[in-house]
């Protein structure tokens, strides 16, 4: 981990972004490198500004200042290169398409051929075991297998960067759980890098590499926990002391800059966010 | 699980299919039997209301006229029923693509859609040759127009932001968006405006006709028939309309099913 050789995928400097609706800075002076096969989680409070940090990285919003490159290259060049695939917390299936036509969507932008999508999307359904459920429509999933869909969707063209917005947030805690392993191994199956939002400790410790706990009005980072948890990490890793030490670093973390916000400021933020 | 149990076979779908329908067709049968019977009972005048039995008889007995008046009728309202949606699809589509003039425009569009546009149709008679077919298909495009225009541009705006999003991740084009994500998400809105577009328009030409027309057009024909007393005759009349205008919508409804399939609400309407 933090490996020197390790080549950086994402590199955030001073970012700042203010919404212009009621002038709120969601994130302010964020730096933060990650690099190449790391797994990174973004934790904090609501309106914290996690999600605009995300959405920097893959370009969906621009800074106000400072500067995000991916790859080596400026965000908005690395969002035409399609250097990363995204994950939201629903799953964002276009109903009108099948399971299978699903996957292929950012594999038909890339103008890649019948033949090699096909083979393509049937590898990714085998990856999410929903080799069974090719030509279901969206709506007959249910919302864990759906979650399932949109990552194979994802991870279809073999993005170097995995962006994941809250993606088992809507789930069931047993789903969410099950989720959590099956991403583990296919992060280390493809090697990827993955930045993950999440507002759930446990999830994060869990799933990275490190974690970073950020803090509200305005978002800013209030620390960094590595874990150094092995991998491949299982059920059991849930039980170990370590695993709970590492939950209470977190935790101190977001309770000493992440003090609570008054409802309306919360929902100003998120507003803003959307 | 067995396979039978998975997929009914076609006998058990046919059966399902029976029951399904068999509760309005008793109500259809049961209908027909009253009013028939009804008639006798109460000794109900002919110009009142025929009996079922003599419209029919009218309807067939006079197919070579009605038929083909049906069929000139129908030709107006497929043609304003085709020139009024398709304007009012690409009109929406250019409101769509220029913001500020879809917000100028559309108040104005959804309080056209509220005025009874039918009172029109003796104005249309005015600007186009009363005789002509012509005048006819244009009250049909008037009152297919609005509906149309008002929902597919609903139906454009409701494309959902997260999917916008994602397709921007892809670095998608606006046309790009516009076509994966706008215009499948608009699709079901333009086809309930058409369902609804299908009906208007052949009423649209049918009351165009009683404001006068072809000898040969069936407004006219009922019109007429009912003048001179000739109410079997011109009770077969409406039945023709209402058969045409049966076939147009379902018609509509057929397309509907295949290009809306995937939309779990599109298999109960």
């Amino acid at each position: 981990m933090n490996d020197n050789d390790a080549r950086t995928v994402v590199q955030v400097q001073g970012a700042t972004k203010t919404f212009p609706r009621g002038n709120v800075t969601a994130v302010q002076d964020i730096d933060l490198d990650i690099a190449s096969g790391e797994f990174v989680s973004l934790i904090g409070p609501s309106g914290c500004g996690k999600s605009t940090l995300l959405r920097l990285i893959g370009d969906l919003v621009e800074p106000t200042h400072g500067s995000i490159s991916v790859n080596g290259k400026p965000a908005k060049q690395a969002r035409a290169d399609h250097d990363y695939g995204i994950v939201f917390q629903d799953s964002v299936l276009f109903e009108w398409r099948t399971v299978s036509k699903n996957i292929s969507l950012p594999l038909e932008m890339l103008g890649w051929d019948r033949a090699k999508r096909k083979d393509r999307v049937a590898e990714m359904l085998e990856l999410v075991e929903l080799s069974n459920f090719a030509d279901h429509n969206p709506w007959q999933l249910s919302g864990g297998m759906q979650q399932r869909v949109s990552i194979a969707r994802a991870l279809a063209f073999e993005p170097a960067l995995l962006l994941m917005d809250e993606p088992f947030g809507a789930l069931d805690e047993m789903t969410r759980e099950r989720l959590n392993l099956e991403l583990l191994s296919i992060w280390q199956q493809l090697a990827s890098t993955v930045v993950f939002v999440t507002h759930s400790i446990s999830e994060a410790v869990f799933l990275s590499t490190r974690v970073v706990v950020m803090s509200p009005r305005p978002g800013r980072i209030a620390g960094i926990v590595d874990v150094d948890l092995p991998y491949p990490r299982s059920v059991e890793t849930r039980e170990e002391p370590h695993f709970f030490e590492l939950v209470t670093q977190v935790r101190e973390l977001l309770r000493k800059r992440g003090e609570h916000l008054l409802p309306e400021e919360e929902q100003a933020l998120l507003e803003a966010a959307e | 699980m067995t396979s039978t149990a998975l997929s009914p076979t076609a006998a058990q779908r046919a059966g399902d299919q029976v029951r399904e329908w068999l509760p309005a067709l008793v109500v259809f049968v049961a209908g027909i039997a009253i009013w028939q019977g009804s008639i006798a009972v109460f000794n109900i005048q002919q110009f009142l209301l025929p009996k079922p039995s003599n419209i029919v008889s009218s309807f067939w007995n006079e197919r070579h006229t009605l038929w083909p008046a049906g069929w000139y009728t129908f030709k107006e309202a497929l043609g304003g029923f085709a020139i009024g949606s398709g304007l009012g699809m690409i009109v929406a589509t250019l409101i769509g693509r220029f913001k500020a003039v879809g917000s100028a425009i559309l108040p104005f569009a959804i309080a056209a859609n509220a005025i009874p546009i039918i009172a029109f149709a003796p104005i249309f008679g005015a600007w186009f040759n009363p005789l002509s077919p012509v005048s006819k298909m244009a009250i049909a495009a008037m009152l297919c127009f609005f509906p149309v225009l008002v929902n597919t541009m609903k139906g454009l705006q409701s494309a959902s932001p997260r999917q916008i999003e994602l397709m921007r991740s892809y670095a998608a084009s606006p046309f790009e968006i516009w076509r994966r994500v706008r215009v499948p998400t608009a699709l079901p809105y333009v086809f309930t405006a058409l369902k609804v577009a299908s009906v208007l328009a052949m009423i649209g030409a049918i009351v165009g006709e009683y404001f006068g027309g072809s000898t040969t057009a069936l407004g006219v024909l009922i019109r007429s028939d009912a003048q001179v007393f000739q109410f079997e005759r011109a009770w077969a009349g409406i039945l023709v309309a209402s058969l045409l205008g049966i076939t147009l919508y379902l018609a509509v409804v057929s397309a509907e099913r295949l290009l809306v399939s995937w939309a779990p609400q599109s298999r109960d309407s």
